[in-house]
């Protein structure tokens, strides 16, 4: 135990990076996906097919190979970010590694979200769109005041799970330089071995207290959103 | 919902619209795959000498190792993880708390924990220095205790999902609980589930990915082999990531045909909070 608590901060911090892995790359897949999911329901076919062969080659491609993609061929190409690291605002600049980690998790994470997006809309009964259709709302209006309002409501389930893959998910970068939770535990089952399995269960539990948190928070918007 | 109920069928006006979105998407998407290619040439990542390792039999025996190790593990793992999560999913139905608990623990407990770390943990514990596992296996238990409890909770929604009619006739006839449990309720379970279990192959296929990171064999593996002597991280990476879109679009097809051969047009097992980083049998009905 006392190799966790004596050298507290380090896990904080670890989590702390983990968590900023989340929330990034969580928001970012979040814009992605939504905008990857209008063109899938969207009228134009090159864009709905071109949405969905990104939908299957993503979702098909082990996470793994996508990090493989940003942190090792992606330089081979010319694209290091390197740059980011001279970006300075107040005092905080970040890394390289959190700019290819974030950017491989959002790629891999916005085919999910495009999914839970799509059934979302699917899930709105057509009837539905048909009276709006029927009292002359167009695509825009029927989707603004109608079908979206309703799919929001539908898609907080299947979105938490894809957002709780992601938390898991960011271990990934572990294997790409970042010193987050489970690159810090390694360190940790490295330098203390006959502590493993309590620094183990420690940090499962950091993982467990963040999915809890996100699964109450979405469990508490889908009762308020919840039509009696 | 089909799409056409959103819009009208379009006039003449909408349809030279959509027409112009049609080609500024071909023209993105031509700029997007030229500039990679020019990068490719400009970079050399064209040249042959990058190329020539996926035509010498010799390295695609080894490719072929590789990949033969992934679908190894990957199945070894759902199997196992089919008795894991049959064992788990009934305990969670249990009628008998102290059955019902510790499984549903052990059932969330799995699921909340990264693979990769359970990975991790199992590599100290069990292959560093004089363990009695290869790395290999480190993998398959990993993949297990995580699939299993996914598939505890597949077990459960599949065995909830049969009409509660039948457990009433069963009981009726003077059925024992144990009997309804394996006669009536699980082989309908199973018929049910096993779409969502062919997905599963395609997440622990997946997931083996990560086994490079222990120094388990696999794709992921031959591809830090091969990129070490011949430098040519593009095409490799290119390769590797083929390999497994391919593997797994073919289970996909294998889980659609399944879909529509045991269970019929009905929506595939709604299971939620399962399957996250997962891919849906069908297109239509799940998620993820």
């Amino acid at each position: 135990m006392e190799a966790v608590f004596s050298n507290f901060d380090e896990y904080l911090k670890a989590f702390g990076v983990t968590l900023a892995l989340f929330i990034v790359s969580g928001l970012a897949s979040l814009v992605l996906g939504l905008i990857l999911a209008a063109l899938r329901v969207g009228p134009v076919s090159v864009m709905r097919r071109a949405a969905g062969l990104y939908v299957t080659i993503f979702r098909n491609t082990p996470l793994l190979m996508i990090f493989v993609f940003m942190a090792a061929a992606m330089p081979k190409l010319g694209y290091n970010f390197k740059w980011v690291e001279n970006i300075e605002i107040a005092g905080w600049s970040v890394s390289a590694f959190f700019v290819r980690s974030t950017i491989a998790l959002t790629l891999y994470t916005s085919a999910f979200v495009c999914e839970a997006f799509r059934s979302g809309v699917n899930s709105v009964d057509v009837g539905q769109a048909e009276a709006s259709r029927a009292i002359g709302l167009t695509f825009l209006q029927s989707m603004r005041y109608v079908v979206l309002p309703q799919a929001l409501r539908a898609v907080v389930p299947p979105l938490t799970s894809v957002q709780v893959a992601l938390i898991k998910n960011t271990s990934v970068a572990a294997a790409f330089g970042m010193a987050e939770a489970t690159a810090t535990m390694r360190s940790f089952t490295n330098d203390y071995g006959s502590q493993r399995p309590e620094i183990f269960l420690l940090f499962a539990i950091g993982y467990i207290i963040i999915v809890e948190v996100v699964a109450l928070s979405s469990y508490a918007l889908e009762r308020k959103w919840k039509v009696a | 919902m089909s799409g056409n109920v959103l819009y009208d069928a379009p006039g003449p006006r909408t349809i030279a619209r959509h027409r112009l979105y049609s080609v500024l998407t071909w023209l993105s998407l031509v700029a997007v795959i030229g500039f990679f290619v020019w990068r490719m040439q400009d970079t050399g990542q064209l040249e042959y000498d990058k190329w020539e390792v996926f035509l010498t039999p010799s390295y695609i025996e080894v490719i072929l190792q590789g990949l033969l190790d992934t679908l190894l593990m990957a199945f070894g793992a759902i199997i196992f993880a089919v008795v894991f999560g049959l064992i788990f999913g009934v305990g969670k139905l249990s009628e008998h708390a102290w059955l019902r608990w510790p499984s549903w623990l052990v059932v969330e407990f799995f699921r909340a924990v990264p693979v990769l770390m359970l990975m991790i943990f199992l590599f100290y514990l069990l292959a560093v220095g004089d363990g009695p596992l290869s790395p290999m296996w480190c993998v398959i238990i990993a993949l297990t205790l995580y699939n299993g409890s996914v598939l505890a909770e597949v077990f459960r929604a599949g065995v909830n999902a049969v009409p509660r009619g039948q457990v009433e006739a069963a009981y009726a006839l003077g059925m024992r609980k144990t009997q309804v449990m394996v006669q009536i309720q699980l082989p309908q379970a199973v018929k049910m589930m096993l779409p969502a279990l062919i997905s599963q192959c395609v997440v622990a296929l997946k997931d083996t990915s990560l086994g490079s990171y222990i120094l388990a064999p696999g794709l992921t593996f031959v591809y830090k082999q091969v990129t070490l002597d011949f430098k040519n991280q593009v095409p490799t990476a290119l390769v590797i990531a083929a390999i497994y879109i391919l593997v797994n679009l073919v289970l996909t097809a294998i889980a659609t045909v399944l879909q529509r051969r045991l269970v019929g047009e009905r929506k595939m097992l709604d299971v939620p909070m399962v399957a996250g980083v997962g891919v849906s049998g069908t297109d239509g009905g799940r998620a993820v």
